[in-house]
């Protein structure tokens, strides 16, 4: 599989693939996509680069074990239930803040924190299942 | 009598419960000395029932009530007339002499205040039990006595004999008490009625009822067991394992006679039917005699003791089977009077076997000098025991000759029987009371004296107790008697136990030949104990082995059933798993004809018939896969069938997650499979593989027919509808799939990402232990020595 | 319209309990990644099927114009995908485990926490 040509384009399509996700991610509220989808597609790109450079530089590369990504995930997740409560709401009833920044339309949620965790844990949890199965194979 | 002081009873019922937590760490702070201050508290209760007698004996019944469960009708509902007071008083009275008597016994012992708190807590449950009005709440107390008896008698729970006798016992009564419930929830579902009191009222209530005879089976099986009726008798001579401070509390006048007291409670209900006084006599009698036999049989004191205790319960469920009033009356009597003797001479044999060290009666002797006291109270008792004026005993046996004789049935048959049996018990009473004291000294293993207040208290009273009773017979009558006996009858009656016979009748007759009788056989004991020792042997079989040979049957039946159920052959639970869900979801179609109508043909468009058959094409070839790596492509296949399956049918957002899950399924099967062998062939023989088969089809034909089944029914868009409604106009989210999954149900979503985080979690765990190597590994056996010093403890 | 996907579904199971049924784990392990997908697609046909039409609102209404295919059963097979996943690459992970630790991958054999020829219960008291 570490062919020269996939080992130099692993990391740019991994990226890449990052960036789609996050797109995919923040677009999910009004069109196809969501945290869940961002997420696998995110860990899919680790998968992808651990196969091509090796497991190694991928956690170099990410600095942060991934596991650590999907307990802030969980953890932001829960956050974003809080504010509800100061409200005398529901716990995780949705609080909206929308303004206009620079002529842009930018609607900032709670379901949108959410999201993110929900992002944040597939990808930490699904990626790090990968590339621990993947570090097995290599060593 | 104000309505505080019948409150108060509430607070009686439950004073031994707080009893049982004060005991143990007064037992720290005063050792043995805590049975003063803890007997106060059965003292009290003994009090605050003799403020009933006068009220109760003329003819008033109180009740007591707070509510536990009342949706269900379940209240915390006590109900003092004669019976239960009767029953009170001698709990409570014999109660705060077993105390006394235990901290006596059990001088010294290292668990002497976890007894105490056994001791209480039986207390209470006793109680409770023979003062419960509600059912339920009787029930409960019922199996409460079962479970502290469990614990009293497996007090000595280091030796095999303790251990089986307890567990013997909570089988035993366990199960009878099991159904008594089944016979309580039997009445209150038929008469609607789960309160005693006002079952009472109406005696008719259930002699009528359709279910008259399994409800009276079930409550005889509850009350047959508890009162240890041949053939349910061996659990209690098993039970003298215990210490004897609990022999005398629960195999004299508590525990056991808690089938009695049931008996006594349901008489205005049951007695007199044809059931009733067919049943009774022939247990009790059959009871009475077997029970008598025995006890010639034994050598030790508190055997003896237990069998004949066995015998008096039979000659009591006898007497209240013929429900002739003069019978009931020498039940009644007799009761009382057994309670008071038994008890003494329980503790009696207690005191001797604690002095001396033994209580066979065969190497005992001469201890009159040693231990005078003990020796006037067993005398005492004794008398009473073998119904010998003037002692409450002998007019207990007066009035229920009297009323053997006057029987409406089977007169001469009772009277012999009784006859019979209360002769072998003046032989008894005589072997436990004179054989140990008079005669030469033995030697004895322990250097035998007179033991402390504490131990002799207790027989020196219940056995004075008896003369008592006797002399003011008219009193006793008149308080005790009569008011128990109203209960039994149902109606207000009064009584005349006479002391001395004014003129010579039939039952003056029969006692003396009772007595002849019995001291012809006393003179004989040893010659007699032979003979049945022989003929027992050459029976060879008694139910104390068959319940041996039922725990065994139990124990290896099970087993079996487990080695076939779980032979640790995984394939055989999948097997029986798929083959249930193949019956689960065929079976309501079969039985019900349910089956859905027969659909149309679907119309479908070509590409869509095209995806449902690229699907089958993978499934067919992972079934087929020869290699590891066709079998990870071919489901891929199938996975990517079903994303686009999805995407046809309006899911983008599941047809993406699909194609992710998919595309990583590969990459993971991929790399754990290059470890793992895909064996190139299923190495099913034809045969599993057609049985394996037709499961997998029938499961398969049963979900498709249940979904074609389900999708036929009307669909309820309620909830899908008002999420597409209000997806933006308060969510503000287009995408209605995802404002669902953040929004709406944003909690499941939740729980579900913690889901998949512990699953990670969980995977790397997994391949990061190193555990030690699970093959095959002996356990170690216990080494010999451990189990002897257990044994041996 | 859903009959045909039932019938493809009642396929997916019967394979899925086929290959279960085996006592290979490898081939147990390929009849719950199948599973997962029958039960999957069972709650979305459940749903009932809307062809081509997905849940998402225009951008210019408040609710959307036409009847979309149902929401609901979407949501709650999305994330049922994502655990299924999670669980079966644990279960792969468990699998592989278990052929390390045990050395055997025929399910039979595995009798570690049932062993074989296992001594009666104590019989006493």
């Amino acid at each position: 599989m570490r062919t020269v040509i996939f080992r130099t384009i692993a990391p740019y399509l991994s990226a890449l693939m990052v960036l789609y996700s996050i797109f995919v991610l923040l677009r999910g509220h009004n069109e196809p996509g969501g945290g869940f989808i961002g997420g696998l597609i995110a860990a899919s790109a680790l998968a992808i680069f651990g196969i091509a450079c090796g497991v190694a530089s991928v956690r170099r590369a990410m600095k942060i074990h991934p596991m650590s990504l999907a307990g802030f995930g969980l953890f932001i997740g829960t956050l974003s239930a809080i504010p509800a409560l100061f409200q005398k709401q529901a716990f995780m009833t949705s609080q909206w803040l929308e303004f206009r920044f620079f002529d842009v339309d930018v609607a900032l949620s709670t379901p949108l924190v959410f999201d993110i965790g929900v992002y944040f844990v597939v990808v930490g949890a699904i990626g790090s299942i990968a590339l621990a199965l993947e570090e097995r194979e290599s060593d | 009598m104000t309505q505080a002081v019948i409150d108060t009873t509430i607070l009686a019922v439950l004073a031994p419960f707080l009893a049982a937590v004060l005991a143990p760490f007064a037992t720290r702070l005063l050792k043995h000395n805590a049975a003063w201050p803890l007997a106060l508290i059965p003292a009290w209760i003994f009090l605050h029932f003799t403020g009933f007698i006068g009220p109760v004996s003329d003819g008033e019944t109180f009740v007591a009530s707070r509510s536990w469960a009342p949706s269900y009708g379940i209240n915390f509902s006590f109900y003092v007339d004669g019976l239960s007071m009767v029953f009170a008083l001698l709990i409570s009275g014999i109660g705060t002499f077993i105390i006394l008597y235990a901290g006596g016994y059990l001088k010294g012992h290292p668990q002497q205040g976890r007894f105490f708190s056994f001791l209480f807590l039986f207390m209470g449950a006793m109680l409770g039990l023979v003062l419960g009005n509600n059912l339920i709440t009787l029930f409960v107390f019922w199996e409460l006595t079962s479970i502290t008896s469990f614990l009293l008698i497996g007090f000595g729970h280091l030796r095999a004999a303790s251990r089986r006798a307890a567990i013997q016992a909570l089988v035993v009564t366990g199960g009878g008490g099991l159904a008594l419930l089944a016979g309580f929830i039997l009445i209150i579902s038929t008469t609607g009625q789960i309160e005693m009191s006002v079952l009472l009222q109406s005696p008719d209530i259930l002699r009528d009822n359709p279910l008259f005879v399994p409800i009276f089976l079930l409550i005889l099986g509850g009350a047959f067991t508890k009162s240890a009726q041949f053939p349910f008798h061996f659990w209690l001579p098993n039970a003298m394992e215990a210490p004897t401070p609990v022999s005398a509390f629960l195999h004299s006048a508590t525990m056991v006679k808690a089938g009695v007291y049931l008996l006594m409670r349901v008489h205005p209900l049951f007695g007199g039917t044809e059931l009733w006084t067919t049943v009774l006599p022939i247990f009790g009698g059959a009871t009475l005699l077997v029970g008598t036999i025995l006890a010639v049989r034994q050598t030790d004191l508190k055997l003896m003791l237990a069998y004949t205790t066995v015998a008096s319960l039979g000659l009591l469920v006898m007497l209240i089977g013929t429900s002739y009033e003069r019978a009931l009356e020498g039940a009644v009597a007799y009761l009382i009077a057994h309670s008071l003797f038994k008890g003494a001479l329980f503790m009696v044999a207690g005191t001797i076997d604690h002095e001396a060290g033994t209580r066979d009666v065969t190497k005992l002797g001469g201890l009159r000098g040693a231990m005078p006291i003990t020796f006037a109270a067993a005398c005492l008792a004794a008398l009473s025991m073998s119904g010998l004026p003037p002692f409450f005993g002998f007019i207990a046996k007066e009035v229920l000759y009297y009323g053997t004789w006057g029987a409406p049935n089977a007169a001469m048959a009772l009277t012999v029987t009784a006859v019979v049996g209360n002769s072998l018990m003046l032989v008894i009473a005589a072997a436990v009371a004179l054989k140990p004291f008079l005669g030469p000294k033995v030697e004895t293993p322990k250097h035998a004296h007179e033991g402390p207040i504490l131990l002799y208290a207790g027989p020196v009273v219940l056995s004075v107790g008896g003369l008592v009773m006797a002399l003011t017979t008219t009193a006793s009558g008149d308080l005790f008697v009569g008011p128990m006996l109203s209960s039994l009858a149902g109606e207000r009656t009064t009584v005349d136990l006479p002391l001395i016979p004014a003129y010579i009748n039939a039952p003056l007759i029969l006692s003396i030949i009772t007595v002849a009788l019995g001291i012809a056989l006393y003179t004989q004991i040893d010659r007699l104990r032979a003979a049945i020792a022989g003929v027992l042997t050459a029976i060879g079989w008694g139910p104390d082995k068959g319940f041996d040979q039922f725990v065994a049957a139990i124990v290896s039946g099970s087993t079996a059933f487990t080695r076939v159920v779980q032979n640790g052959k995984m394939q055989t639970y999948m097997i029986l798993t798929f083959l249930a869900t193949a019956v689960a979801v065929l079976a309501p179609g079969y039985l019900a004809d349910a089956w859905p109508a027969m659909p149309r043909w679907p119309d479908y468009a070509f590409y869509e018939w095209g995806i449902f058959l690229i699907a089958v094409l993978g499934l067919i070839a992972v079934l087929i896969a020869k290699t590891r790596l066709t079998a990870i492509v071919s489901l891929g296949i199938q996975g990517f069938a079903v994303a686009v399956i999805f995407m046809l049918f309006g899911a983008p957002d599941l047809a993406f997650t699909q194609l992710m899950v998919e595309t990583l399924s590969v990459v993971i099967l991929a790399l754990v499979m290059t470890r793992l062998n895909l064996m190139p062939r299923d190495h099913r023989s034809t045969g599993a593989a057609i049985t394996t088969g037709a499961i997998s089809f029938a499961v398969g034909l049963g979900l498709t027919l249940t979904l074609i089944a389900i999708t036929q029914q009307p669909f309820d868009r309620t909830l899908s509808d008002f999420f597409t409604e209000y997806s933006r106009s308060i969510a503000h989210g287009r995408n209605i799939v995802n404002v669902i999954l953040v929004d709406f149900r944003g909690i499941d979503t939740l729980g579900e990402i913690a889901v998949v985080t512990l699953a990670g979690l969980c995977v790397l765990a997994l391949i990061r232990v190193r555990a030690p190597s699970l093959k095959r590994k002996e356990p170690e056996p216990v080494s010999k020595p451990e189990v002897k010093q257990m044994e041996a403890a | 319209m859903e009959t045909g996907l039932a019938i493809v579904i009642g396929l997916f199971f019967a394979v899925s309990v086929y290959l279960m049924l085996s006592k290979q784990l490898v081939r147990m392990l390929l009849g719950i990644a199948i599973l997962g997908n029958a039960v999957n697609m069972s709650i979305f046909l459940n749903g009932r099927l809307t062809r081509e039409v997905p849940p998402v609102i225009p951008a210019d209404l408040y609710v959307p114009a036409e009847v979309t295919a149902n929401p609901l059963p979407q949501a709650l097979v999305l994330t049922a995908i994502v655990i299924s996943f999670s669980f079966f690459a644990f279960l792969l992970v468990l699998a592989f485990r278990a052929y390390q630790e045990v050395g055997t991958d025929d399910v039979n054999e595995m009798r570690v926490a049932e062993p074989e020829n296992d001594p009666l219960p104590p019989q006493g008291y």
